[in-house]
């Protein structure tokens, strides 16, 4: 049984992907998966900050592609799911360093060792990081913003996913493609200050896995280094739970779509 | 909507604008999409051909790479405008 590979993507930068990469991550460690989560990101690692395994990093992601460490050496066990394993991006390294056969070695290695999920965060763009990150996955998740760039850029990204991926080339199906909608504002929407859902489903011709709205919990979950999916008091966290239900095969209804009803003082004096 | 509503600017509903604009360009990225890198190349270089006999901008020049069974096609449509051809076609 090979693990389900699966990509977080997005073309354009700053919309979440590290943000869900950790949480969809976490979410299916706690479903009692066993997951790795790797950082494309060579040269500008973040993930290990984001999962608050940033002291724990010895060896990373290019030195088992280049033979200079075992990927179990590398593999940093998360401390809180004991399924659940990071392995970090160079900081020192250019993106040259990733190769297409070192980072199928990896996936085949992970394969092996029983892993149920893999998943890789992607760096922003469309070179050679994103390419490799996409290019053997099963399953991409591509994040997008409520925003006329990010929109754009994430139908470049679902044009790629079913052209410059391994499944695409060996026409061995295609890979399965979720759209994630971060950073929703309902308030804003309700206003006609920002795309809704249905007009980011319409543009793309696709349906959202999930939306996550905008919420402060998300730079505390950061600035701490907990993925914000173990805030359960955050509508954050309680969405990319809702989420990971739903890539497990769970029907549940989308939350957090209406802007919260105003109290009667801020009815009379505004807020 | 509050009483003092008035003292604060609200951004304007811009999100019905976002959307339109998407499409279009959504739309219009995706009919390229797969085509040949040379296609904006030879799409400008046609222009100026046809440019020489009549007076057509680059809107009017339409190509499409449509893919069939075994073989492709590469389509390429003028709007010709109704007015007299360009005063530099004769020169």
């Amino acid at each position: 049984m090979s693990a389900e590979i699966i990509v977080v993507t997005s073309g354009k930068g700053g919309v979440g992907k590290t943000t869900t990469s950790a949480s969809l991550a976490t979410g299916l460690a706690m479903s009692g998966k066993k997951v790795a989560v790797i950082d494309f990101d060579v040269g500008l690692r973040n993930l290990d900050l984001i999962m608050g395994c940033e002291r724990r990093v010895v060896y990373d992601f290019v030195n088992v592609i280049q033979g200079e460490a075992t990927i179990k050496q590398a593999l940093i066990k998360d401390k809180r799911h004991e399924n659940l394993y990071v392995l970090a991006a160079s900081q020192t390294r250019d993106k040259d360093a990733l190769t297409q056969e070192g980072v199928e070695k990896v996936l085949d290695d992970l394969s092996k060792d029983e892993f149920d999920y893999v998943i890789c965060d992607s760096p922003a763009g469309i070179e050679k990081g994103a390419h490799l990150a996409m290019y053997f996955a099963d399953h991409a998740m591509v994040v997008v913003n409520p925003e006329v760039s990010s929109v754009r850029d994430s139908d470049r990204i679902l044009g790629l996913l079913a052209s410059k991926t391994r499944r695409a080339e060996r026409d061995n199906g295609s890979v399965t493609q979720h759209l994630l909608l971060t950073r929703y504002n309902p308030s804003r929407v309700e206003q006609g200050e920002m795309l809704s859902v249905k007009d980011v489903e319409e543009i793309l011709g696709i349906n959202v896995i999930g939306v996550i709205p905008e919420s402060e919990n998300v730079l505390a979950a950061s600035n701490s280094g907990v993925p914000v999916i173990l805030d359960d008091n955050s509508h954050a966290g309680q969405a990319y739970r809702d989420t990971v239900a739903r890539l497990l095969g769970e029907t549940r209804p989308m939350r957090f779509l209406d802007a919260p009803k105003k109290g009667f003082f801020q009815r009379v004096f505004g807020g | 909507m509050g009483i003092l509503d008035f003292l604060k600017r609200k951004p304007e509903p811009t999100a019905a604008v976002a959307k339109e604009r998407l499409r279009i360009i959504v739309a219009q990225e995706r009919s390229t999409r797969g085509a040949p890198d040379y296609l904006p190349l030879l799409r400008n270089e046609l222009l100026e051909v046809i440019k020489k006999y009549v007076n057509v901008d680059l809107e009017a020049i339409n190509i499409n790479v449509e893919r069939d069974a075994g073989h492709e096609v590469l389509e390429l449509s003028v709007a010709l405008p109704d007015g007299k051809p360009a005063g530099s076609a004769a020169t």
